[in-house]
């Protein structure tokens, strides 16, 4: 029997905000254990929570990417259940009327003209647990400690339909959504550090059915790597368990990447019964249209839209439009050096050329790229004017990346400049001759291929700078004697 | 009987209660009793009526997304029945 | 001058004019607490030290003519609001050990402004009872008959004000713990409108219907403390960004033509006979006064108490689960993080407490939600349109606080029903979330204090305070004394 898997993932999205969704305590990473807590965090008696306005204006802004409709007016709930990472004994999310709902994104599927839609079910805030470190701990011998600087932090949870068919649309979904919440700047996209991580829901059934086959919540993903080997990974093992006449257990499962299998979290004792209810310590959320509408009007253009525009306006290849937009800042470093005056075709192929290749060499982003969007336009303006050739610009692009001086300031200090003097050209294409009348036989014997040989002899000569157009006239006048 | 003394244990083990067979049997029958009192809200039709959750009507409290000073370390570890460095100390978990 | 005798304002004007010192006052008060603890039971904690130090800095003050109104005035707080370095139990032991980091928004109030901390009252666990029998600190006797309860939760606070212990405290109501206590110890004691004072501090018991207020020896005492503690707080989200009026500048206005409403279903079969009798004498009084009488009537009365029950404990059982011996409170010892849990809280909680967040995770549970919790949340609906209907007609309402005077202790200890029952007219009012007052309105045969209670609409204070002055102007209960 062939399957069909069917799978709906559960995205968690730490946002940005600079404290945390209830208090004001600060939600930098890395910090001494519990030394960003207050009573508030610390879920001490008494403390209340007071809802952060920001994470409302990111929430917003996330459904508004997303195709979703903002609800009007939206509740926040307790979940109740004890673990010692979770302060209060309950943790504050939101359960009936989510502040977003029913949306949408339309992902790109390699070897598929037409995208697919993925439904999203809601986007709810909630707050986040802090952390228990097992086993690294002097004190508390085989016990666990308790770290509450991340409780409190302020989550997205991003809840798709099962609507995904494979680990590859699994993994599509996520960079595009990965791809829209660092583009509006509320997430900072980290996997490794669990700013974006999610779970994924799978399950299987015979192909044409149209009943789906029980669930397995598959936790602890945290790369699109690992996304695609859990996902596969549980798929085969939900078909071979069906095949051998077993049956899927409605449970959760952890990813291991060491192994990229998954296994089961040994069941609570209990089902879960989180006892959902509203929380009285906080009051509705009233979100006008006004609200929206003045949210909506400060979006950032959308990767979508700036591809469209990138092709239709600056006459990109659908390509080079996808990859300058695979972040915010790359499409508007790319937009600035347009600007400048470079060529949009040429912009783009440096960025997606030698300024990627530096900067993954270099480690940096390109927010902190040393050569501006004005220094690389600078440095095409030489090329075009025939002032340095294209290949001298790599050599001078380095000296601009390693320093941060202008094209022109390394031209000159380095004598780049150029050669189109058919004089000095001249001059070292005799000597070469000169000292090579074999190869010039050869090529006088019809052997054509030789040509290539004189060039590379000559530009070595002149170390790049000859002007490489001069060098193929002047050498073919010569060589044909 | 509403509440069997089987009901009373998956409560308190959802409450994270530890009961005496004679706690359970007592709650089991106070339980109850209470239950079955509280089942004249029957008699209401509250079909068309929404709930209420704040009997003020209430909505849209924010704070600023601004740092407030921490209460620091060790105010925040003070109370603790047991620590190991900065963090608070709890037995292993046995899931 | 007896301090004994006298009120906020009396020992305001004493400290202002010299003839008495806060050093004086809180060093008497100090003396009285120990000499009477042992009949009454009305501290957990006294904080003595503290207290001579705040008077000597009240002194200070004073001298250099900085004299609040509240500047030097020995006060006391029910242990239910936190206490920056001063011992919190909310009256159970798994806060015995507990030392705040942080203060409740209503004590920085009330200290800021000079006031004197005696120290930390009674109460039952978690503010869960009518009794004050439920506290893991001993139960707290009425000071006009000590066999008797002072009624709770707020029991210390009420009988603390009775015994002359303090000059004034501030106590919590969810369902009546100011009101039944002030009634019972023949004190007056308010709960204001719910969001008009803030609960940021105070240990929540049903967050919902959790109001701070105070109780005094006389309505104008009152008045003083509402307006010290009323007001927005933006660290509270239900608190209520509206102005406090001065409600002690509007006391004296009278009564006359104020419309005050009788809700039929609070004149019930079951009523003491000595309570339906200070009641007809209040009716009498504020007829006498000008008042006029409308029959009004609160037709999901008989509800209420039901309703009541499965919202607060749903909400006490969430409140609760954050004593689980990790942070704060005790911890029992396990091998394993479960029975660390279990074996922590139950042996840190009494057993009313236990009932209570055992019937509150039922009501919440997977397959009773609806038929509980949210039930009880649309009757609560029913209820609160019943007092905005009646409040279209009159002003405020009058109506008994409690059925009885206060019982014997341990007479209902066993029968949580009937122990909750007795609340009866005062729960509808925190469902309501509007505010109410009870007032000193007569004693029984067995010369047990009967308070009458005042509801006045949502933020309606003013107007309470009002006719409760009136009324006192018109009596002499408020100045009697129990005789201890």
């Amino acid at each position: 029997m062939r399957y069909q898997p069917v799978i709906g993932l559960e995205v968690h999205v730490q946002l940005l905000t600079d404290t945390k969704i209830f208090c004001g305590c600060s939600t930098t990473f890395g910090a001494e254990p519990n030394s960003h807590t207050c009573p508030v965090c610390l879920g001490m008696p008494g403390a209340l929570p007071v809802l952060n306005k920001k994470v409302v204006e990111f929430a917003i802004k996330a459904g508004l990417s997303t195709n979703c409709s903002i609800t009007p007016r939206s509740i926040f709930a307790r979940k109740n259940y004890f673990y010692p990472d979770l302060p209060k004994g309950y943790q504050i999310s939101q359960f009936e009327d989510p502040i977003c709902q029913w949306g949408w994104l339309d992902i790109k599927i390699e070897g598929q003209d037409e995208p697919k839609r993925i439904h999203i079910t809601r986007i709810h805030m909630e707050e986040d647990a802090g952390k228990l470190v097992h086993g690294e701990l002097s004190g508390p011998g085989d016990g666990s400690g308790v770290d509450l600087n991340r409780a409190c932090t302020p989550l997205l949870e991003v809840v798709s339909e099962p609507d995904i068919r494979s680990s590859d649309e699994a993994v599509s979904y996520l960079k595009q959504l990965h791809q829209i919440v660092t583009w509006l700047g509320i997430c900072d996209g980290n996997m490794e550090e669990g700013s974006f991580r999610c779970d994924a829901n799978v399950s299987v059934m015979p192909v044409g059915s149209d009943t789906f086959g029980t669930r397995a919540e598959i936790k602890n993903v945290n790369s699109f790597k690992f996304v695609k080997q859990a996902i596969d990974y549980e798929i085969q093992r939900q078909i071979d368990l069906i095949e051998d006449g077993g049956t899927i257990v409605q449970e959760t499962r952890l990813f291991d990447p060491n192994s990229g299998t998954t296994r089961s979290m040994r069941s609570k004792e209990e089902a879960h019964d989180y006892r959902y209810f509203p929380d009285p310590d906080l009051v509705p959320l009233v979100i006008s249209e006004e609200w929206v509408e003045s949210t909506r009007k400060g979006l950032p253009e959308l990767p979508e839209q700036r591809q469209q525009r990138f092709m239709t306006d600056l006459g990109l290849p659908l390509y080079d439009a996808e990859v300058l937009t695979a972040s915010r800042a790359q499409a508007d470093y790319f937009e600035a050096g347009v600007a400048a005056g470079g060529n949009a075709k040429a912009v783009g192929n440096w960025i997606m050329g030698e300024i990627t290749r530096s900067l993954n060499d270099s480690g940096a982003s390109i927010e902190a790229c040393p050569v501006t969007p004005a220094q690389l336009a600078e440095l095409l303006k030489l090329i075009d004017n025939g002032t340095i050739s294209g290949k001298i610009a790599k050599t001078v692009f380095e000296g601009m990346f390693r320093t941060g001086k202008d094209a022109a300031a390394i031209v000159e200090e380095q004598g780049l400049v150029q050669v189109s003097d058919s004089s000095a050209i001249e001059g070292i294409i005799d000597e070469i001759m000169a000292a090579n009348a074999g190869q010039v036989e050869e090529y006088r014997g019809g052997k054509e291929k030789v040509f290539g040989f004189f060039v590379g002899q000559v530009m070595r000569a002149s170390k790049g700078k000859a002007n490489p157009s001069v060098v193929n006239e002047l050498l073919l006048n010569k060589l044909k004697g | 009987m509403k509440i069997s003394v089987a009901n009373v244990e998956h409560i308190a083990r959802l409450a994270r209660l530890e009961l005496s067979q004679s706690e359970k049997e007592l709650f089991a029958g106070q339980m109850d009793a209470i239950l079955g009192y509280v089942d004249k809200l029957k008699e209401l039709n509250t079909d068309n009526i929404i709930p209420t959750s704040h009997a003020v009507p209430m909505e849209n409290a924010f704070r600023d997304d601004i740092v407030h000073p921490s209460i620091g370390l060790e105010k925040a570890l003070a109370n603790a029945p047991d620590r190991a460095g900065s963090f608070f100390a709890v037995p292993k978990v046995i899931e | 001058m007896n301090i004994f005798d006298m009120t906020i304002h009396e020992l305001h004007a004493a400290l202002k004019g010299k003839q008495l010192s806060s050093m004086e006052a809180t060093g008497a008060m100090l003396e009285r607490i120990e000499a009477l603890e042992p009949q009454i039971g009305s501290y957990i904690t006294v904080t003595r030290e503290q207290a001579l130090e705040a008077a000597g800095a009240a002194d200070k003050k004073i001298a250099e003519g900085n004299c609040d109104i509240l500047t030097g005035i020995p006060l006391a707080l029910k242990d239910i609001f936190l206490t920056e370095g001063i011992r919190t139990t909310c009256g159970s032991r798994i806060l015995d050990n507990f030392i705040p980091p942080y203060s409740a928004t209503s004590w920085e109030k009330l200290r800021d402004r000079g006031a004197v901390l005696l120290g930390k009252l009674n109460q039952d666990e978690f503010a869960m009872g009518s009794s004050s029998e439920s506290s893991a600190y001993g139960t707290t006797r009425n000071p006009w008959n000590t066999s008797c309860i002072p009624g709770g939760s707020s029991g210390g606070s009420a009988s603390a004000v009775a015994a002359r212990q303090a000059i004034a405290t501030l106590g919590t109501d969810t369902g009546g713990s100011i009101r039944q206590p002030a009634s019972h110890c023949g004190c007056v004691g308010l709960k204001p409108t719910y969001g008009r004072v803030s609960r940021y501090g105070v240990i929540a018991y049903a967050s919902s219907l959790d109001q701070v207020g105070p109780l005094t020896i006389d309505v104008e005492d009152c008045a003083t403390m509402l307006e010290a503690v009323a007001g927005y707080d933006p660290k509270d989200s239900t608190s209520v960004n509206t102005p406090v009026p001065d409600y002690s500048a509007n006391l004296k206005q009278g009564v006359k033509g104020l419309k005050i409403g009788l809700p039929k279903e609070y004149f019930i079969d079951g009523l003491d006979p000595d309570v339906q009798q200070a009641m007809t004498a209040a009716i009498e009084t504020y007829r006498r006064l000008g008042a006029e009488f409308v029959d009004i009537s609160l037709p999901h009365t008989d509800y209420a108490v039901a309703t009541y029950y499965l919202i607060a404990t749903a909400e006490a059982s969430s409140n609760l689960a954050r004593y689980d011996g990790v942070r704060f409170g005790h911890r029992a010892d396990a091998d394993a993080l479960l029975g660390m849990y279990t074996k922590s809280r139950s042996e840190g909680f009494g057993a009313e407490v236990k009932r209570r967040i055992m019937l509150g995770t039922y009501a919440l549970s997977s397959g009773y939600y609806d038929a509980y919790y949210v039930k009880a949340q649309k009757v609560r609906t029913l209820i609160m349109n019943d007092f905005i209907r009646s409040f279209a007609e009159v002003d405020v309402m009058l109506t008994p606080v409690a059925p009885t005077p206060a019982f014997k202790i341990g007479e209902k200890i066993n029968d949580p029903l009937q122990m909750y029952l007795s609340d009866i007219f005062t729960i509808p009012v925190n469902l309501a979330g509007t505010c109410a007052m009870s007032l000193p309105a007569g004693f029984s045969a067995a010369g047990l204090p009967i308070g009458v209670q005042l509801i006045g609409k949502p933020f309606g204070e003013e107007t309470i305070l009002r006719a409760g002055y009136a009324f006192e102007q018109a009596t002499e209960w408020h100045t009697r004394k129990a005789a201890i």
